[in-house]
């Protein structure tokens, strides 16, 4: 029994923490992550980790906040891959590549890329975007969709 | 067991690979759970993309590089725009209406910037300053208005008196503000606090000097 609640309160804080690497902030119609071959209805304050794929339906929009502070949001009918996050708290070193496959994205880059100007980059099915810095927004349009 | 656990596996699998339920609320058909993926066959039609640099909230404009194919776009003026549509790669100045109007659901959806506010101290105590006291007011009013805030909040003090009362200070003063904000219904697990005491100076002085600007509690929200 009391192993049981030992492993839960793991799991709990495992949960919370381990991998966390951002926050659904805001979640508006249909939103999902998919992890790990499962889809989750996203909500409001669900974490976000790496490997996340963010999926919103036509009537869909959401806003994540990520632990280096920047910040971006989906637009209706978009799929986008957090393909690589990792971010030191101490030194501000890291890594953030994501992909949208289609739909609309905005991004406000965080303290990684004011650290190292490399360390963000937004792949689209035609390109990859190095970003140095503030704010951008993608569009991709499949023809026909 | 382990083939029934397989078994269970692979229908699991065969669920979540289904289309999601919104895109089939378009096809006028019923879903069908036995209809393959693979047989929606997307035409080769060229696809279309817009990547727009937007200025920020502090009037400066960042940059952004496009790398399609052999083409480079240097994105660093504000609505400056990278664009692929029929087939054509070009760079384009788009204007602020358009860009707005184009992006107003995704720009909308953004959350609030995360942001750090400085609040001040009297001497020797968990009081803040009049004006402070003010500032509280629209920093909680503004933090009413975030959806799911997470918050950090460190307190500091001068290096007046001993270095082990001024940690227990500056803790207090980080407790006193998040008695504040879970006042207003922040959530206590949503908000961290920690006491720097004198280790971590605004203003460098020496000991046991008064200085106002070095009393204060840092609140960071996420």
């Amino acid at each position: 029994m009391r192993w049981a609640l030992l492993v839960c309160l793991f799991c709990f804080a495992a949960g919370v923490w381990a991998g966390d690497v951002g926050q659904i902030k805001a979640a508006t119609g249909a939103v999902f992550l998919e992890r790990q071959g499962q889809r989750l209805p996203a909500t409001a304050g669900m974490p976000v980790q790496e490997s996340d794929t963010l999926v919103t339906g036509a009537d869909g929009s959401a806003g994540v906040t990520f632990s280096d502070n920047s910040v971006l949001s989906v637009g209706p009918g978009s799929v986008l891959a957090i393909e690589r996050y990792a971010f030191d708290s101490t030194t501000h070193n890291g890594h953030f590549d994501a992909s949208l496959k289609k739909g609309t994205l905005a991004v406000v880059s965080g303290k990684m890329v004011k650290q190292s100007p490399d360390a963000m980059r937004v792949r689209t099915p035609s390109s990859i975007m190095g970003v140095r810095g503030t704010e951008f927004v993608v569009k991709v349009t499949e023809p026909g969709s | 067991m382990l083939v029934l656990a397989l078994g269970a596996l692979v229908i699991l699998g065969a669920i979540f690979a289904q289309p999601a339920p919104l895109e089939e609320a378009v096809v006028a058909a019923p879903p069908s759970p036995e209809r393959p993926t693979s047989t929606v066959i997307v035409p080769p039609a060229p696809l279309e993309e817009t990547v727009v640099v937007l200025p920020s909230l502090d009037g400066h404009t960042g940059t952004v590089i496009v790398q399609r194919g052999g083409e480079r776009h240097v994105l660093n003026r504000p609505f400056a725009a990278s664009r692929l549509a029929g087939g054509q790669s070009e760079m384009v100045q788009l204007s602020a209406v358009e860009v707005r109007q184009s992006f107003a659901v995704t720009l909308e959806a953004l959350p609030a910037r995360p942001t750090t506010f400085l609040l001040y101290f009297v001497r020797g105590t968990d009081e803040l300053t009049d004006e402070s006291k003010q500032e509280l007011k629209k920093i909680l009013a503004e933090l009413k208005q975030r959806p799911v805030p997470n918050i950090m909040v460190v307190g500091h003090t001068d290096t007046v008196g001993k270095l082990e009362a001024n940690d227990l200070l500056s803790a207090q003063r980080a407790e006193r503000m998040k008695g504040f904000l879970t006042e207003i219904g922040i959530p206590a697990s949503q908000i961290q606090t920690a006491g720097r005491g004198e280790r971590e100076l605004l203003v460098p002085t020496a000991d046991n000097i008064d200085e106002p600007r070095n009393r204060r509690v840092e609140i960071s929200v996420r």
